[in-house]
């Protein structure tokens, strides 16, 4: 268990204000937050690269505040891998081996192993200069674990890499969390991530905890602007999966049955983003798989964009251009039909 | 074929002054010397030794530097503390004042009844006329190049990458060794070399602290002052040849040595 009680350091350009958290033994927990909210500075912090002015770390019972990071016990993979240029994939993943002076084949057979559980045993012999971005980072993924630390912590491992590369890393770290029952501390900008990877997440702002909870609680009860501006714009319905006709999958929120293209059974979320929601006063005819008849809830008044609450049974938020706002005289309570395609339902 | 407007015609041609400036003196000092009175030169004992006063005490000094300077390059790179300025402007000094003034500040310290001089000379390290005079006016002058490089090497290797390190359990001592200085490497030696050059080249401060054991440089003014051009050219000549073949070095390290970081 990692706990920091009252921790707070004052870099010039960032802070750390009293941040308090308790982190369970092998919980994924991501902090999530805009950059130059302090995200990194904590992670390093934990980590035991800076000293806090005031505030504590404990691990697992003991006081860590001032160990040194090398007897902290604790992994960490940079957004850009940080991987050794000097040295091949082998050596970078046997670095922390070699500090503790295994003995030689140990660490081949040790470093195999690692290098066949993230699929880069071809890599064996190359410099970091020549593998792309996710080769590195299961690289530093590997160096990482070899040491089986306690605690892994990862400064936004995914944000360099392209999006089909961030989903197979996703999958990745879902296996790692679980073969290694490893506490996971994850930094983001990035709420996709926290959907599919957090146990528990925390909204960072300006080096504090503005909300902390597992993430379907923020998003549904986001304590302040500031969270709700950062999580807020998508739509999560949570459901239960089906097979349904026409090779689609049928959600059943116990309250709608929403049609996704993506291919999910059991329980799921479903997002759908708020620009992929169109609207109508009347029922017109159309191709897209899901229509619901509502009433709107809440209209917020955004400017040049007008963002409703719409109640079809689920609440869903859409938005609309000022000028069909106008047009379409919308008001609270009107009844009202909103459309979304199959294609725009995303599952996890 | 890419046109040429005539504003880079323009800048070409006044750019290529300077180039001739320098190039021409050196290839014509080349070529003004029979290969007969080179290889004369070359057979001459007094001469031999100066150059090798010279390399040397050259060499010596290097390493000197390197010693105290890649950790002070170091420190530089990495930490930020009250007075890095001042410390910065230090290092630099011996570029801007004349090295004659260099010499004449060194003597000072390091003669018999300097403040240093007194207490080495106890120990029977003598610097006015001797070896080691050589060595720190050298040392004087060209220290920085390695300071300045070194600290060039590890500004470029990212802090993240050492704190990766420690984490997986490298101490800090440790870390500099393997991760850092093999990283910085490359600036390092590439100091080191520009200061074994520019020590070879040193003569302001020599003269000054320790004319003799004549050292190349100051053999090639003597002969100048005491028989004229015709027989201090071929010493010139060797002189400039063994610093030139050093620049080529550094050129080649820069050219060739792997480079991690690029792709």
């Amino acid at each position: 268990m990692i706990k920091l009680e009252n921790l707070s350091r004052d870099w010039k350009e960032f802070k750390i204000d009293d941040v308090t958290l308790e982190i369970e033994d092998g919980e994924y927990f991501i902090f999530l937050g805009p950059s130059g909210s302090g995200k990194t500075m904590l992670l390093e912090l934990i980590a035991g690269m800076w000293s806090p002015d005031s505030g504590k770390i404990i691990m697992n019972n003991k006081d860590v505040t001032r160990l040194p990071p090398e007897n902290r016990g604790v992994g960490f993979v940079y957004q850009n891998y940080m991987l050794f240029p000097h040295k091949t994939v082998f050596d970078n993943i046997a670095f922390g081996l070699n500090v503790r002076k295994v003995e030689k084949n140990e660490i081949k057979s040790q470093v195999e192993e690692m290098m066949n559980l993230l699929g880069i045993s071809h890599l064996s012999n190359r410099l970091p200069r020549t593998l792309s971005g996710g080769e590195q980072q299961r690289t530093a993924l590997a160096r990482a674990l070899i040491i089986h630390p306690q605690v892994l912590i990862m400064d936004e491992p995914l944000s360099a890499l392209d999006r089909i590369t961030r989903e197979e890393l996703i999958q990745e770290l879902k296996r790692i969390h679980q073969k290694f029952n490893i506490t996971i501390i994850h930094v983001t900008h990035n709420f996709d991530e926290a959907l599919k990877l957090a146990d528990r997440v925390a909204i960072m702002k300006k080096g504090t905890i503005s909300q902390m909870g597992d993430i379907d609680e923020i998003f549904r009860h986001p304590k302040d602007e500031f969270v709700a501006d950062f999580v807020g714009t998508e739509n999560i319905i949570r459901g239960f999966a089906s097979d349904g006709e026409d090779s689609l999958t049928f959600v059943n929120t116990g309250n709608i049955v929403i049609e996704s293209t993506q291919k999910k059974t059991g329980d799921v979320h479903a997002t759908i983003r708020p620009e992929d929601i169109t609207l109508s006063t009347d029922k017109v005819p159309t191709s897209a798989r899901n229509v619901f008849e509502g009433h709107i809830k809440e209209i917020y008044d955004l400017g040049t964009i007008i963002k409703l609450t719409v109640d079809v049974g689920e609440q869903l938020v859409l938005v609309l251009t000022r000028q069909s706002f106008l047009d379409l005289e919308l008001n609270i309570g009107k009844q009202i039909y909103i459309y979304f395609k199959a294609t725009a339902v995303n599952l996890f | 074929m890419r046109r040429l407007d005539y504003t880079t015609i323009f800048f070409a041609l006044m750019g290529s002054f300077l180039v001739l400036f320098i190039l021409i003196p050196i290839v014509n000092l080349m070529v003004s010397s029979n290969i007969d009175s080179i290889v004369a030169n070359l057979q001459d004992s007094q001469v031999i030794t100066s150059l090798f006063i010279s390399v040397y005490s050259a060499l010596i000094a290097t390493l000197i530097a390197v010693l105290f300077g890649v950790p002070l390059a170091y420190i530089l790179a990495r930490h930020d503390f009250f007075g890095k300025g001042f410390v910065e402007s230090i290092i630099d000094i011996p570029i801007v004042i004349p090295h004659t003034v260099s010499g004449i500040a060194l003597l000072l310290v390091f003669t018999s009844g300097g403040i240093l001089g007194a207490p080495l000379g106890k120990l029977g390290i003598v610097f006015t006329n001797a070896i080691p005079g050589i060595i720190i006016a050298m040392l004087f002058v060209s220290s920085s190049f390695v300071v300045n490089s070194a600290r060039e090497g590890f500004e470029s290797v990212d802090p993240r990458m050492e704190k990766v390190a420690r984490t997986l359990g490298s101490g800090t001592l440790r870390t500099f060794f393997v991760i850092s200085l093999p990283l910085a490497l490359r600036s390092i030696v590439v100091g080191s070399i520009l200061c074994w050059a520019r020590a070879i080249s040193e003569f302001g401060a020599i003269i000054i602290l320790a004319f003799y054991p004549l050292a190349a440089s100051t053999l090639i003014y003597t002969r100048f002052v005491q028989f004229g051009l015709s027989a201090s050219t071929p010493v010139a000549i060797i002189l400039i040849s063994i610093c030139l073949a050093l620049f080529l070095v550094v050129r080649l390290i820069i050219k060739g040595w792997r480079t991690y970081d690029k792709t």
